[in-house]
């Protein structure tokens, strides 16, 4: 069974299809970099994979089940554009709150955890709108990863991570990978997410214009894709 | 975890935000105390007839100064894009629904309950004498208000012009909740208990907060997720 399954999928905004018959696949352990130029649809299309919106047509599923089930949901992790964490609540807080939403069994202490993992723990107690950029990007990959998702959806990761934050998740997404988790991404920083990924889509105008596996020729010219497939 | 302990997780976050911030508290109670000070020099103290219509009064102020809380309520999600994080949470829209209704429920009847003493002050009226019957009414009336203002905040939350959507949304549908609310309200505050003549408003407004709780519940999901 597909970890993520993709079929048809349209999504219109008013007449505008954003998503035009999209169909892929990304097994168990795949970590599938999905790129484009702005407004390819990804983003349109990590939002539908992760249930916070829906599709105008066609069917995603999540290891064979829809993803706004509560126990699919369960087992995906998102990072989205936003840090999705509130300014208002300690670093701890905010942990605490998504361990115990997440229904895990210490919630206090998974938070802890997540907090050291990601090298914040001596800021535990602070409210985040006191943090640095960087400080509140780990706190959202904490946040994201604390759960111990099997699919991860990440929306460009690595857009305006630090160094720091940037090593902390691609620490993070490494174990994951070896740990057998699903990773969907998708990203302009080729580079980076080509060293992540086994497969690459190109979406193009809301299309797919190339998927497959991640070739040595990508990860040695990161433009290729788009040199070969992409609109000029 | 459950579904009421889901609620209360997210009952709990919203006033904990609210409390360090205390920003729609702050701006409803002085609204509503502004307001109550300056119909208390707009009115008449010794006419009789004012008299009567203080509970409607009383629930214009209760109904204005509330919206300023609940066009917090969701909107306090879209810094950082918070509630994409809670929509992801394996929690249903329902139990986040009425986590944020209880939130809101509390932060209201907290400026409600202050805000009666003063009422009291300028408008020369005993309202304690039938406070238990009154606080009835409150509550009764003030769940209308927070679960349709909750519901229109949700509706409104990717709105530009959400705070005059807001209300226009609410209170429509508020009518016959503040209608009955203020019937109710008018004799409790002149020291006169729930008649029989009045008694069909309690039923109303019992029926009311009944019926839309459940509808909000049952539609919130399909609003959340476009």
């Amino acid at each position: 069974m597909s970890a993520v399954a993709v079929d048809g999928v349209w999504k219109f905004y008013g007449d505008y299809p954003a998503l035009r018959d999209i169909r892929l696949d990304a097994e168990p352990g795949a970590c599938l970099a999905l790129i484009g130029r702005n407004g390819a649809g990804k983003t349109t299309l990590l939002r539908i994979l992760a249930g916070f919106s829906r599709p105008g047509r066609g069917a995603v599923r999540i290891f064979g089940q829809s993803p706004r089930e509560t126990e699919t949901r369960r087992r995906i992790g998102f990072i989205g554009h936003g840090i999705s964490v509130y300014d208002e609540l300690s670093a701890q807080e905010n942990l605490t709150l998504f361990a115990r939403l997440y229904g895990m069994p210490n919630p206090r202490r998974t938070a802890l955890e997540w907090l050291e993992r990601t090298g914040l723990e001596r800021v535990a107690s602070g409210l985040v709108r006191e943090f640095s950029r960087g400080m509140r990007q780990r706190l959202a990959v904490a946040r994201a990863f604390l759960h111990r998702p099997s699919v991860l959806f990440l929306d460009e990761p690595f857009t305006a991570l630090d160094d720091r934050a940037i090593a902390v998740l691609q620490r993070l997404l490494r174990e994951g990978l070896a740990e057998g988790k699903t990773i969907v991404m998708s990203t302009h920083q080729l580079r980076e997410a080509l060293e992540l990924a086994s497969h690459v889509a190109l979406l193009n105008r809301g299309k797919v214009a190339f998927a497959g596996p991640c070739t040595p020729e990508m990860v040695a010219n990161p433009g290729y894709v788009y040199e070969r497939y992409g609109e000029n | 975890m459950g579904f009421f302990r889901q609620a209360l997780v997210i009952m709990v976050k919203d006033l904990r935000a609210e409390i360090r911030t205390k920003e729609a508290i702050n701006a409803s109670l002085a609204f509503a105390l502004v307001i109550l000070l300056l119909f208390s020099f707009a009115f008449e103290n010794s006419d009789d007839s004012m008299k009567d219509n203080l509970g409607g009064l009383l629930w214009i102020v209760f109904a204005f100064a509330g919206t300023l809380v609940l066009n917090r309520s969701f909107a306090r999600e879209l810094p950082n894009d918070c509630l994409d994080a809670l929509v992801a949470a394996p929690i249903s829209g329902a139990a986040l629904f009425l986590g944020k209704a209880l939130a809101n429920y509390v932060l209201v009847m907290a400026v409600e309950l202050i805000s009666l003493p003063v009422f009291g002050i300028f408008y020369d009226v005993h309202w304690a004498r039938q406070f238990p019957e009154l606080f009835l009414v409150l509550a009764l009336g003030t769940w209308g208000l927070t679960i349709i203002g909750t519901m229109s905040s949700a509706l409104t939350v990717n709105i530009r012009l959400r705070e005059v959507m807001l209300p226009m949304l609410t209170y429509p549908i508020l009518v016959p909740a503040l209608l009955g609310a203020m019937q109710l309200t008018s004799p409790l505050v002149a020291g006169k208990p729930i008649g029989p003549e009045t008694e069909t408003w309690l039923k109303m407004l019992v029926g009311f907060d009944a019926i839309y709780t459940a509808v909000s519940l049952f539609l919130v999901e399909t609003i959340l997720v476009s």
